[in-house]
């Protein structure tokens, strides 16, 4: 029997407003696996992100993790309520471009929050986690900091713990470096790179071109709202089948 | 004896208002606090059919004179039947009426909350009373604090219309000595204080909130 995918996209379809920004996108990320997403803006790649842990509703197509449909109904098709599509996402990990920190509450606080009001863990446990956590990411001595007294890329990390310390089965970043001045790029990087060493599943849509061929095992390419591209980052970077994709990455060159 | 005299040896009637001003202020900024925050909760929620409703009631109360609701409760509705005492009459409009408007501060400033944060909680697996609770409202209040404490002091003045349907507060505590000694003068003078004090302690509240504000970050309230 083959191995269970621990995402699997079929289908997906989205539109906003009548332009389709995804169509029939098809996807399967296996446990451990690291996935870069990359594509011009507007290509479509944070909404597919989006969709798989339903920040976004997609108008078809199904979405499954470890199996498990999110969003719909296995059996009725019918929308999950907000408590079913809670559980569902427990499993999942989401990283911002804008961090979207919680800025009146401090950096262990950002933490233990959902860990105590969402997962109902007692208080000194939630602490201990959290700085473990915080610790992971280098994070451990701003615990009692507020996120406005934060580099960006501080505040980033204290995100990824955040999100580490649910305990997901897989992690979703959103251009987590984007918002990110140059020299701050390279501590985040460095985190999600030891993430994906700890063999965490991730799936990333970013612009560094390096990163995504240095730690990635599959690339996607998508291009208005279509998949153009996907492979192992070995033949994306030096033979890609799409001419499109050629372009793409000797515009990166050029700049 | 000077009339300064005569209040004095009445002190009780001012610390009995003083009193009752302090409780009725005390228990309807809790609850007009509370009922803003349910409005705001309810009109942001899953049933679109509440908001309307919610938000005619809310511009009902800001387009009325506190007064009206305060007479309207207490010498009106006994002829529909419906009975309060004075304190229960008073505490229910002070409540409604200041309740529409922390309603009204506290969306204001929720308008401009960025969706992140929100996005950030419902990835974690708030549900939304929690992230309204743990999320939201404790930045809403942290960045109204100014005109949050401002609408409390209206709410303080506004106890004294509480008069006008018999309740023994601060104002009809003045009110009654200076009739019955005939020395307005001092006897309003003497509440003006009292008003003051409590004032002064609010802002002094607000100035904690203040402090815990610009620890986070919240400059701009």
């Amino acid at each position: 029997m083959p191995e269970q995918p621990e995402v699997s996209i079929r289908n997906l379809s989205k539109s906003f407003d009548g332009i389709e920004v995804l169509r029939d996108v098809d996807l399967e990320v296996k446990s451990g696996e690291v996935v870069s997403i990359l594509g011009s803006s507007g290509s479509g790649k944070s909404t597919l992100l989006r969709c798989i842990n339903w920040l976004e509703t997609p108008d078809r197509g199904e979405i499954r993790i470890n199996g498990e449909r999110i969003g719909l109904q296995d059996k009725t098709q019918k929308p999950m309520s907000r408590r079913e599509l809670a559980k569902v996402r427990t499993q999942l990990g989401m990283v911002f471009q804008s961090f979207n920190l919680w800025p009146h509450l401090n950096v262990l606080r950002n933490v233990t929050e959902a860990l105590i009001y969402v997962q109902g863990l007692k208080k000194s446990d939630a602490v201990e986690r959290a700085m473990a956590f915080l610790h992971k990411v280098g994070m451990a001595e701003k615990a009692a900091s507020y996120p406005a007294t934060l580099s960006g890329g501080q505040k980033q990390r204290v995100a990824i713990a955040r999100a580490l310390a649910m305990q997901p089965k897989v992690m979703l970043f959103d251009e987590p470096t984007s918002a990110l001045d140059p020299e701050l790029v390279g501590e985040v990087l460095s985190v999600m790179k030891d993430l994906s060493s700890e063999g965490y599943t991730m799936i990333i849509v970013t612009h560094e071109m390096d990163f995504a061929r240095n730690v990635s095992d599959q690339v996607v390419f998508l291009e208005k709202g279509i998949i153009i591209e996907k492979s192992a980052p070995e033949i994306f970077f030096h033979s890609p089948r799409s001419e499109r994709v050629r372009r793409f990455l000797e515009l990166d060159k050029v700049v | 004896m000077s009339n300064w005299e005569i209040l004095w040896a009445s002190r009780d009637v001012f610390w009995q208002g003083f009193g009752n001003t302090l409780t009725i202020f005390s228990i309807s900024a809790v609850l007009s606090f509370l009922l803003g925050s349910l409005l705001l909760f309810s009109m942001e929620g899953v049933r679109p059919r509440l908001k309307i409703p919610l938000r005619i009631f809310i511009d009902a109360m800001r387009m009325l004179p506190f007064l009206i609701l305060a007479y309207l409760f207490y010498y009106g509705l006994p002829s529909v039947g419906i009975r309060m005492t004075a304190w229960q009459a008073g505490v229910l409009a002070l409540v409604l009426y200041h309740g529409a408007y922390f309603a009204e501060i506290l969306r204001g400033s929720r308008i401009t909350l960025s969706s992140g944060q929100e996005e950030a909680a419902i990835a974690q697996g708030f549900s939304r009373p929690t992230m309204f609770l743990r999320i939201i409202l404790p930045q809403l209040v942290l960045r109204t604090r100014g005109v949050m404490g401002n609408q409390l002091i209206i709410l303080l003045k506004d106890t004294a219309f509480l008069v006008i349907i018999t309740v023994r507060e601060l104002t009809a505590a003045a009110n009654s000595l200076s009739s019955t000694y005939f020395i307005p003068m001092e006897a309003f003078i003497v509440v003006i204080g009292f008003y003051w004090m409590i004032s002064l302690a609010l802002e002094q509240g607000i100035r904690f909130l203040g402090r815990i504000g610009e620890k986070r970050g919240f400059n701009n309230a």
